[in-house]
């Protein structure tokens, strides 16, 4: 097995076992993008259990993702298998109170994309197995 | 750090690009820090009746392919149909 089928597999595994799922530039603790930041930040804000995957480590991770769900950005949340979209895509959602109905929450009563980065984290971290 | 890019990408290119894939279509380019890498484009269009925002999305970066990620590092999108949001 080639070592990018090995991480295409990875990732759907991922994908199929986590209801809520986030691949990122970072971790939920430690964002290394904006966009990361912010979409992280809006799970944060309503309290989801989610897991989140760094994408960087390896520009493979970042191929076959893409290749997988044919979205060309990072971040990407897959919620139940399904590809949600990107920071703004989530951002639109959690603002109008689409995301907490998706993912089955109370919406805050404060969505200011500002104060939602600033939530207190409460993230599973998928560890990382993929061989460097 | 090096800017290697033969050719920067601008907010006209970026417009005009987008309006010759969706004819007909209103659309607003920001160059967001002014370095020629990070856009915004707000595009209000007919085209995206009926789409979900994952399907709009993908409509606009369709035009831009593997420049996505390479010389244009972010596209940040906000679409919409003429009457609405969706």
């Amino acid at each position: 097995m080639s070592a990018n089928t090995e991480i295409r597999n990875f990732l759907e595994q991922a994908i199929a076992e986590n209801e809520v799922m986030l691949f990122m530039k970072g971790t939920p603790d430690a964002p290394r993008c904006g966009f990361s930041m912010r979409t992280s930040g809006a799970l944060n804000a309503l309290g989801v259990r989610y897991a989140a995957m760094d994408i960087l480590p390896d520009p493979r991770i970042r191929e076959e993702l893409s290749a997988i769900s044919d979205w060309p950005t990072i971040p990407q949340l897959f919620v139940n298998g399904k590809l949600v979209g990107g920071c703004d895509i989530v951002m639109e959602m959690y603002e109008t109170g689409e995301l907490a109905d998706l993912l089955g929450v109370e919406q805050p009563e404060d969505v200011e994309p500002d104060e939602a980065s600033v939530q207190p984290a409460a993230p599973m971290a998928l560890e990382n197995r993929l061989e460097r | 750090m090096a800017n290697l890019c033969q050719t920067v990408p601008s907010t006209d290119e970026l417009k005009n690009r987008i309006e010759q894939a969706l004819p007909g279509a209103n659309v607003q380019v920001e160059d967001l820090n002014g370095t020629g890498d990070h856009f915004r484009a707000e595009i209000v269009s007919d085209r995206f009746a009926g789409l979900s925002r994952i399907e709009q999305h993908k409509l606009i970066y369709d035009v831009f392919g593997n420049e996505i990620g390479g010389p244009i590092h972010a596209l940040s999108l906000k679409t919409s149909t003429p009457g609405g949001t969706q």
